[in-house]
């Protein structure tokens, strides 16, 4: 896990932790990894915030929400958008997976499973319902950028599968 | 203002912009909702790196130009994106062609510029790469599909392929910017990524069972800004708000 590149001032974590992805709501953006740094410059919070794809449509959304939470703890704050180092899903904490599956999205596997899933339908993505993995992809681009549809034949439920992004 | 570097964002931002359009017509329009929310998905993929472009583009002319500005307010013959890309989409082959014979260039294109010396250029590329690898998989799957599909399929496939076949030439074409920007280590030398193209393009029409077509004769102009009839008609629609709203805002 590269989070070690994170550079977040320790004051700040606690408050960062409380705005979460507009579109996955039980994930925070922390355990996302889309913020990158988090430091103060002269009295204001700098916030260095990445995209997970380049169209994602929450990251407008996202900085506001930074800004509105660091507003009430007191700190003023400049929202950073930076490409690179690019986003990964290895970025996503475990704390982060296990709030994916909690809430029925199948957390990413790794980048060999993930192609092997889909292009070769293999059926090894565990359903986040009932926990077969007698699953089969249904569509390669899902209800947002950065999940894939499946569905398991055992349960029957449809799901999102986070897909692996290195 | 580096015009020469400035142009050379454009011509590369501007073939997605367009193509994000026109798999943009298909929302809601899609032959099933699965292929609908996948072209639609590719298509916001395509905006957000060509938000990434104008940014950086709009920043360099250093005037009070806005990367909607670059996207929205230019006349026809200012678009430099090949000519491929604003072909319409007449149906899923078609669609799903044109995909497939610019993702496999879009991947191979990114693949060099993460090499260049232009960091912003390179971060970009570094992230859109991820994006257009899962692109270029479901145009490839599609081609395999019907190509390899029922005779009708497998006709309407090729039919797409010998239609756009006269277009792929002009990926490979280098203008004046793009020589600049290769002699300063910027840019990407279009020239050299033929043959590898049309080797996995080839590979992937045989295993489709369908026919490399043979025609020699190829369609260039776009990179200069000499466009089909149909990038007219794209514009109109892509431009619309901000001709008769200017400066309109969400």
């Amino acid at each position: 896990m590269k989070t070690t590149e994170q550079n977040i001032d320790d004051i700040l974590i606690p408050i960062l932790e409380q705005v979460s992805d507009p579109e996955i709501p039980v994930l925070s953006i922390m355990d996302m990894g889309v913020v990158r740094s988090a430091v103060f410059e002269n009295n204001i919070v700098k916030v260095q915030i990445t995209p997970t794809y380049s169209g994602c449509p929450a990251m407008d959304v996202i900085g506001d929400d930074i800004k509105a939470a660091l507003k009430t703890a007191g700190y003023n704050s400049e929202i950073e958008l930076i490409l690179a180092p690019a986003w990964t899903t290895d970025w996503i904490t475990p704390r982060g997976r296990k709030a994916l599956e909690d809430y029925g999205i199948a957390a990413p596997l790794d980048a060999e499973a993930d192609k092997d899933v889909l292009l070769n339908g293999k059926r090894i993505v565990k359903c986040p319902q009932c926990g077969s993995t007698n699953t089969r992809l249904v569509s390669q681009f899902g209800s947002t950028a950065c999940k894939a549809q499946f569905q398991c034949d055992d349960c029957q439920e449809p799901f999102d599968y986070f897909k692996c992004l290195k | 203002m580096k015009q020469n570097l400035y142009n050379y964002i454009l011509g590369i931002a501007d073939n997605s912009l367009i193509l994000g359009q026109r798999l943009g017509e298909l929302c809601g329009h899609g032959p099933t909702l699965e292929t609908d929310i996948a072209c639609t998905n590719i298509s916001l993929d395509l905006f957000g790196q060509v938000r990434s472009y104008f940014q950086y583009a709009a920043k360099i002319a250093g005037d009070n130009r806005t990367e909607d500005d670059i996207a929205m307010l230019r006349k026809e013959r200012e678009y430099k994106n090949v000519l491929l890309v604003e072909q319409p989409n007449t149906n899923f082959a078609y669609t799903m062609a044109r995909q497939f014979l610019f993702d496999v260039y879009h991947l191979a294109f990114l693949t060099e510029l993460q090499k260049s010396t232009d960091l912003t250029l390179s971060a970009i590329a570094n992230k859109c790469i991820k994006e257009v690898s899962y692109h270029e998989r479901f145009s490839s799957d599609w081609i395999k599909r019907l190509g390899d599909g029922t005779d009708e399929s497998n006709a309407k496939m090729q039919e797409a392929i010998n239609d756009l076949w006269t277009y792929t030439d002009e990926l490979f074409h280098q203008t004046e910017a793009d020589k600049a920007m290769v002699a300063e280590g910027i840019g990407i030398d279009v020239t050299k990524l033929k043959e590898h193209y049309y080797k996995q393009v080839n590979d992937l029409l045989e295993e489709a069972n369908l026919q490399v077509p043979e025609s020699k004769w190829f369609q260039k102009g776009g990179k200069e800004g000499i466009h089909t009839e149909h990038l007219g008609y794209l514009l109109s629609d892509l431009q619309y708000m901000q001709r008769t709203y200017p400066n309109m805002e969400w």
